[in-house]
């Protein structure tokens, strides 16, 4: 074949693609696609991988503190369903070519980024409260929007995962009712943790519509599809409410409902915050690397011990065979 | 971990009289241990009543290069759908 | 045994029995987002969920009998360390992979049989707590009793950690099947389980695992005991700051 055809061939297969995209039909795993398509994908998909995995060390550093056996189990439960998540996701990123293994190393070489959010620590069993209510609320308004993303595999664990989420954000919001409700003390706890989870949160949307990165090809190829800022109003917009309701305060001098745009009015986010603990300068993103790299690492010894395992065992078997 | 464990994929029964519906995949040694992450990674809220797991290089599929010669043929039976009898109201829901 | 005794009897027996399921559970919780792979990271806390609403039944069951308003929490939370009665074995520091596999083992075929046993209670309500965990441990010891032939005959390096877990675990195993004076009596009216006529099963059940694993049995020229008086290992001590710790820092409230 000649390069003029070739790039004919191709025009003709991405035009196909797109086609099928605009027509709401869902790509699935075997079906053609641009090879950006399935970059763009693997990056998504196993950035969102990452973020559940590493979400996980916040909440699970109170597991062993939590203050009730009930809110333990509620607590495990819930970390365990951030790593059945995550291992969905490894799953549906996997239909597209990229090994555990290889998507486990660009994290631990920091080439993969994960949800920024997850670097900040979790200091008070009020921050359990907040992380569930505002953090998994921020991620329920993503998720909710991406069962609807082109990729079959990525919709479909999604789905799954909005299923199992909403009550994690429901413990999380019960939690910090409980503190609003309880002694003064506990009130300027859960406040406190509103205070320091508030910003954090808004910036899990990511930059605005105008200067994110991959946003404009993503929504033509319907891998997101609803923009940053929409999502993030969307968020604004259910929360205050919730904190209302519990008498919290959120801490934005800001904040005011737009009658004329039917949506809450905000204050600036600090993006070079934002930036700042993207690219690795948060409070927590050392520590929050090296665990996870400390137990791969750890855990080396006993995957080797499976392969080796079986290998036997496989011998083991063909001699009886011969 | 695709040097160290295979990968399996995972159907799901969710209720008896259903079919068993692809959820996922998993890494493991073997099916037995597969059969048994199964059990702790996709059914954390009893959504299953009985769980296959497949090595996934077990599974043969179908090309989206064969479609047209896979499907299409069977796409100009339109007598072979409920559909294609019209019948008066009275006994329409036959 | 008058029936105030028995009673006060019964309680400390569901209290036991909770202790041993929360110290472990704890044990196991400990693994969240630490384990060799996502899948036993899933596993595992799956167990750990197990232990942990056992320890839950126990107490409910201990709180009920005592009628003094006092709840599951009050015994997991507002209890020192002499105070705890679990078994040692269970509170034992997790250790690495292999050690924390073959504790489970080891607790996995003692639970199993004990919990078979206790399904034949004459207290109803310690029988329905069985039944329940008969069906967790014979999961869990299905799972523990494979890592054991992994581990054991995996590497060189996965079969000299089992074999050093297991030497280090063997001489807390014993008192697993003694029984104290409150444990005989209540063997003796019908309730609580004979854990020495579990004994030989277990022994036999063991070896044959460790045989099949390539690993040596221990010598059993060493033993620890005193859980169930409240003589523990310093390590609970630890367990519990951890655990209590909201309960203490801010006593009586809800959360």
């Amino acid at each position: 074949m000649t390069t003029e055809h070739h790039e004919q061939d191709l025009a003709a297969l991405e035009q196909r693609f797109q086609a099928r995209i605009d027509a709401e039909e869902k790509i699935e795993p075997k079906d053609w696609m641009p090879e950006k398509y399935r970059q763009n994908l693997i990056r998504q998909i196993s950035q969102h991988a990452h973020s559940e995995v590493i979400g996980m060390q916040p909440e699970g550093n109170w597991i062993t503190r939590a203050p009730s056996l009930h809110r333990k189990c509620i607590l495990l439960a819930k970390v365990q369903d951030e790593g059945g998540h995550g291992l969905y996701l490894y799953s549906a990123a996997e239909t597209l070519g990229a090994s555990r293994e290889e998507m486990n190393q660009a994290l631990h070489d920091g080439r993969a980024k994960y949800a920024s959010i997850f670097n900040y620590p979790a200091l008070t069993w009020a921050d359990i409260g907040a992380i569930g209510w505002l953090v998994d609320g921020a991620a329920i308004v993503n998720q909710v929007s991406l069962q609807r993303t082109s990729y079959g595999p990525y919709a479909r664990g999604m789905v799954r995962i909005c299923k199992e989420e909403s009550f994690h954000q429901r413990q999380g919001y019960h939690i910090m009712m409980t503190l609003a409700r309880g002694t003064a003390e506990q009130k300027a706890m859960a406040q406190d943790s509103l205070n320091r989870f508030w910003w954090p949160s808004l910036m899990m949307f990511g930059p605005h519509d105008a200067e994110s990165a991959h946003s404009a090809q993503s929504m033509k190829w319907k891998i997101k599809r609803q923009s940053n800022d929409e999502l993030r109003q969307k968020f604004v917009d259910q929360s205050v409410k919730q904190a209302e309701v519990i008498g919290l305060s959120i801490p934005d001098p800001d904040l005011q409902w737009n009658e004329q745009r039917g949506h809450y009015d905000f204050g600036d986010i600090d993006w070079e915050e934002f930036n700042r603990v993207i690219n690795g300068d948060g409070p927590c993103n050392r520590q929050r690397l090296a665990h996870h790299v400390k137990a791969h690492e750890e855990g080396q010894w006993v995957r080797d011990a499976i392969s080796a395992h079986e290998a036997k065992k496989r011998q083991r078997n063909d001699r009886q065979a011969a | 971990m695709s040097e160290h464990m295979k990968l399996y994929e995972v159907f799901i029964r969710s209720r008896r009289g259903l079919d068993h519906k692809h959820v996922g995949s998993l890494h493991a040694e073997d099916p037995a241990q597969a059969l048994e992450y199964a059990r702790d990674v996709y059914t954390r809220r009893s959504e299953g009543v009985s769980i296959w797991v497949v090595n996934s290089s077990d599974i043969v599929a179908s090309q989206e290069g064969d479609c047209e010669s896979f499907y299409d043929p069977l796409d100009d039976k339109p007598y072979r759908h409920a559909t294609h009898y019209q019948l008066p109201d009275e006994v329409n829901n036959m | 045994m008058n029936a105030a005794n028995r009673h006060e009897a019964v309680l400390q027996y569901a209290v036991r029995l909770g202790d041993d399921a929360l110290v472990l559970g704890h044990r196991l919780s400990e693994w969240c987002s630490n384990a060799p792979f996502l899948e036993e990271d899933l596993a595992l806390t799956n167990v750990a969920l197990d232990y942990i609403g056992r320890a839950r039944m126990f107490y409910s069951y201990a709180a009920e009998l005592s009628g003094d308003g006092r709840s599951e929490d009050s015994f997991a939370y507002l209890r020192d360390c002499r105070e705890f009665t679990n078994l040692l074995l269970h509170e034992l520091p997790r250790g690495d992979f292999a050690f924390t596999m073959a504790r489970q083992y080891l607790v996995d075929e003692y639970a199993l049989a004990f919990m078979e046993a206790l399904l034949e209670s004459a207290d109803p309500q310690l029988a329905g707590i069985a039944a329940k965990a008969v069906k967790e441990s014979r999961y869990h010891l299905r799972r523990s009793r494979d890592w054991m032939l992994r581990l054991g005959d995996g590497t060189e390096e996965s079969h000299r950690r089992l074999q050093s877990a297991i030497d280090d675990l063997w001489g807390y195993t014993h008192e697993l099947f003694e029984l104290d004076e409150l444990e005989q009596e209540l063997v003796a009216a019908g309730i609580a389980v004979d854990s020495a006529a579990l004994r030989p099963a277990w022994d036999a059940a063991v070896r044959a695992t460790l045989d099949e694993a390539t690993i040596a049995v221990p010598a059993g020229d060493w033993s620890v005991r005193g859980g169930r008086q409240g003589i523990h290992t310093e390590s609970l001590g630890h367990l519990l700051s951890e655990l209590q710790f909201m309960q203490r820092a801010y006593p009586g409230l809800e959360w």
